[in-house]
C-alpha cells in the first residue's frame, strides 16, 4: 500500500546513495533568467552539454517589465540577464519562450496551460513555487542553482526523501471563499515552517471540488508552510483540463497515459507520517497582517496580543508588526489601502481575472487605489480579451499590464512604494518583498477586488 | 569546492525567527549572472538605510561582532529557493549557520556551497544567544568529522545530524555533479526501463 507520493517517487529512483540521498530522475525542467545563469556558466566551466535538452524549457518572467515589452528592457542589468538566458538557450539548443513569444509567461502558468505539466511527472525549477505543478498529481518542487546545474548535466538530482503529510479539507466551502483562503487558513494553522521536511497530499471533498486552477493556487502555496511540494491525485477534472492542450499526449498515447494516470492515487490504508484535517466551513475570506504567510486571519479577525506569542517568537512578532505599522490586538477591516496587485503564479490565471472582473463589473475603482493587473501569461491575457473582461475592467477604471512576475517580487519597476499598503494576490508578505518598505496584505482575487473598489480592507 | 575543516570562531547572533531568503538577499540584487559579490548585500534591508548608510543597531554593523559562524532563530532560510542566499552568506565569510530549524531548500543550497547548516536544540540555541550577548569574544567550535558543536563559554556540546554522503562531500570538497556524472550508465539504464515514458 503506497501513497500517491510514494508511487511517483519510487518510479523515478535511479539509484540510492549509500548513507545518503536518492538519485531522482527528472522528467521536466523549467528555467527562468534569475536562477539559471550561474548553472549554465558551471556547465561551460566543466565543458559539459545539456544531457537531455528536450526536457528543459526556458522562459523569461521574473525580471521583465510589464509595459512596453516590444521595446528593449531599459534596466541594463535586467536586460543582460534576459539576454544571457536567450544566449544559453541558443548555445545549448533549448526551447525558449522569450519576450514577445506568444507562449511567454510566468513559468508556473505556462507549464500547465500548454499541457507540459502532466500527472506522474517529476518537475523541477529554480523557483520555490514549482510546487504549483503538483495540482496535476506530479512531484514538483523548487531547487537551487547548483541543483539546476545537476539537472542540466544529468537529468537527475540528489534528494533526501521527504516525509509525507496528508491534509484533508472536508466539507463545502462558504460563499466567497476560494483556494487562496483555504491556503492562507491552512498556513495560519500550521505556521510558516509547519510542513518543513514534508511533501503534502491535499485530499478531501473540498479539494476534489476545486477546479484545476484552484488546485494550482493551493499547491503553489505549499512552500509557504515549508513543504517542498503539495500534490493532488489526478482525476476527471485533471484529465478534462489537460485534454487537447498542446503538449498533452494525443490519440493512442492519450489513452495509454490516462490508463497510467488513473493508477496515481493513494491506496486505501496507506499511511502518512502526518495527517491533518480541516473543516472548510470554518474558513472565511482571509488576509495576512504580518510579514510571513503564516500570519493570516479572517478579514474581521483581530491581530494576536503580544502575550499570545511564545517567548522565542516575541522579537520577530514585534518587528513584523512594527514593519507593517499595525498593533497587537488591532482589527484591519475597514483599513485604508493604497495598492492592489492581481497576478503572480499564485493568482494570475484566467479564473482569477474572471472573479475580479465579475466583482468590479459596474463598479468603479476607488480613487485612493493604484491597481496593477498582471496576467500570468500571454495566453491568459488573450483569453481575458477574448472573453471581453478587459472592457469590463476598463469601464471600472482598471488597465491590464503585460505578463510577468511583476510586483510579486518587484525585480522590475513594479515596486510598491515604502510605507504603502498593498492588497496582493501573490504569495509572500515578507519585508521588502514588493519593494523596499512595502507593506503587503496577502489575499485572494475576490478580496483584492473588494479592496480595489472600496479602497479599504473589506468583505467581498 | 573548498574542503570543510573544524572551525573555532567567534559568531554573530541574529535571534530572529523565520528569516526568509528575501531578507538574506532581497530580490532586486538577484540580477547578477555570476556567484560573486552577494556578500556586500547580505541582509541589505536590515543592514543599510535608504541612502545606503549602515544602520548602527544591526549586528553586522557592530564591529565588535564577527566570525565565520552565524547563529539565527528558528526556521532560517524559508521562502524563495534562491541560492543567492547561500552565496551571500558564504560571500560575507560565514562557513556555518546554526539554528534550531532550517527550511529545506536553503539547507540543500548551503550544503552545495560548502556552508554547513547545523541544527541544534532550542535550549542550545538560546544559550548561544545568551553567551554572545554583551560578549563578542564568545566562540563556538564546529567539528564536522565528529558531528559536534561546542559552546566554548558554557563548555556544553551537542551532536548534529548530517547524512554520510554529504559529510564526505564537504570533508573532501566534492560536489554532487562529480557524483552524478560518474553515474551516467545508471541514468541511461533507467531511461530504458522506466514505468512510464513522457515524450
Amino acid at each position: 500500500m503506497k501513497t500517491l507520493f510514494d508511487k511517483i517517487w519510487d518510479a523515478h529512483v535511479v539509484a540510492t546513495v549509500e548513507g545518503g540521498p536518492t538519485q531522482l530522475y527528472i522528467d521536466r525542467h523549467l528555467c527562468h533568467e534569475v536562477t539559471s545563469p550561474q548553472a549554465f556558466a558551471g556547465l561551460r566551466a566543466r565543458g559539459l552539454t545539456v544531457f537531455r535538452p528536450d526536457q528543459t524549457t526556458l522562459t523569461a518572467d521574473h525580471n521583465i517589465p510589464t509595459m512596453g515589452q516590444d521595446q528593449p528592457i531599459r534596466d541594463q542589468i535586467s536586460r543582460f540577464q534576459v539576454d544571457t538566458l536567450a544566449k544559453n538557450a541558443a548555445d545549448f539548443r533549448l526551447t525558449y519562450y522569450g519576450l514577445n513569444n506568444p507562449k511567454n509567461g510566468i513559468v508556473h502558468v505556462i507549464g500547465p496551460e500548454n499541457g507540459y505539466t502532466q500527472p506522474g511527472m517529476t518537475i523541477v525549477c529554480g523557483d520555490s513555487h514549482t510546487s504549483t505543478h503538483g495540482a496535476f498529481g506530479a512531484i514538483a518542487f523548487g531547487i537551487g542553482t547548483s541543483e539546476v546545474e545537476m539537472v542540466l548535466a544529468s537529468q537527475c538530482i540528489l534528494q533526501t526523501r521527504p516525509k509525507t503529510m496528508r491534509i484533508n479539507f472536508e466539507g463545502k466551502l462558504n460563499k466567497n471563499v476560494g483556494a487562496k483562503d483555504m491556503a492562507l487558513y491552512m498556513i495560519a494553522q500550521l505556521t510558516t515552517g509547519g510542513a518543513t521536511g514534508y511533501f503534502v497530499e491535499y485530499a478531501g471533498e473540498a479539494v476534489r471540488n476545486l477546479t484545476m486552477e484552484e488546485r494550482m493556487t493551493l499547491c503553489n502555496l505549499s512552500i509557504e508552510m515549508g513543504a517542498r511540494g503539495g500534490l493532488v491525485a489526478p482525476d476527471e477534472t485533471t484529465f478534462n483540463y489537460m485534454k487537447g492542450r498542446e503538449f498533452a499526449p494525443k490519440g493512442e498515447k492519450w489513452d495509454e497515459a490516462i490508463a497510467y494516470w488513473r493508477t496515481l492515487k493513494t491506496d486505501e490504508g496507506a499511511t502518512f507520517d502526518k495527517e491533518v484535517t480541516f473543516d472548510v466551513s470554518q474558513i472565511q475570506p482571509m488576509i495576512t497582517y504580518g510579514t510571513n504567510p503564516g500570519m493570516g486571519m479572517p478579514i474581521d479577525g483581530t491581530i494576536p496580543e503580544l502575550e499570545d506569542i511564545d517567548a522565542a517568537g516575541k522579537i520577530s512578532f514585534e518587528k513584523s508588526l512594527a514593519y507593517m505599522g499595525f498593533a497587537p490586538g488591532e482589527k484591519l477591516e475597514g483599513k485604508q489601502i493604497d495598492y492592489v496587485f492581481l497576478g503572480s503564479c499564485t493568482n494570475g490565471r484566467i479564473e482569477d481575472f474572471r472573479l475580479f472582473a465579475d466583482y468590479v463589473k459596474g463598479k468603479k475603482k476607488a480613487d485612493n487605489v493604484t491597481a496593477w493587473l498582471v496576467p500570468g501569461s500571454w495566453q491568459v491575457r488573450r483569453q481575458i480579451e477574448a472573453e471581453g473582461l478587459d472592457r469590463i475592467l476598463e469601464e471600472a477604471g482598471f488597465a491590464l499590464r503585460q505578463p510577468g512576475c511583476s510586483a510579486c517580487l518587484a525585480m522590475n519597476d513594479d515596486k510598491i512604494p515604502a510605507g504603502k499598503y498593498a492588497v496582493s494576490t501573490s504569495n509572500r508578505n515578507f519585508e521588502g518583498r514588493q519593494g523596499p518598505g512595502a507593506r503587503t496584505i496577502l489575499a485572494g482575487p475576490l478580496v483584492a477586488a473588494a479592496a480595489a473598489v472600496s479602497g479599504k480592507i473589506t468583505q467581498p | 569546492m573548498e574542503k570543510f575543516q573544524t572551525i573555532t570562531s567567534t559568531y554573530v547572533s541574529l535571534p530572529i525567527e523565520n528569516v526568509d531568503t528575501d531578507q538574506i538577499i532581497p530580490a532586486r540584487f538577484l540580477k547578477a549572472t555570476t556567484r560573486d559579490g552577494f556578500g556586500d548585500n547580505l541582509f541589505a534591508d536590515w543592514r543599510y538605510d535608504k541612502e545606503g548608510n549602515p544602520k548602527p543597531d544591526f549586528v553586522l554593523n557592530n564591529p565588535a561582532y564577527s566570525g565565520q559562524v552565524l547563529v539565527a532563530g528558528k526556521n532560517f532560510g524559508s521562502g524563495s529557493s534562491r541560492e543567492h542566499a547561500a552565496w551571500a552568506i558564504g560571500g560575507y565569510g560565514f562557513r556555518v549557520v546554526v539554528s534550531s530549524f532550517f527550511a529545506d531548500i536553503f539547507r540543500n543550497n548551503a550544503l552545495n556551497n560548502s556552508i554547513l547548516p547545523v541544527v541544534v536544540s532550542e535550549q542550545f540555541l538560546s544559550a548561544l544567544f545568551a553567551s554572545s550577548n554583551g560578549n563578542p569574544k564568545a566562540t563556538v567550535t564546529v567539528n564536522l568529522e565528529e558531528q559536534t558543536i561546542t559552546n566554548n563559554e558554557t563548555g556544553r556540546s551537542e551532536s548534529f545530524e548530517i547524512n554520510a554522503y554529504k559529510k564526505e562531500c564537504l570533508l573532501k570538497g566534492l560536489d554532487d555533479i562529480d557524483f552524478l556524472l560518474s553515474n551516467k550508465d545508471k541514468i541511461e539504464a533507467y531511461e530504458q526501463q522506466r514505468t512510464f515514458s513522457y515524450d
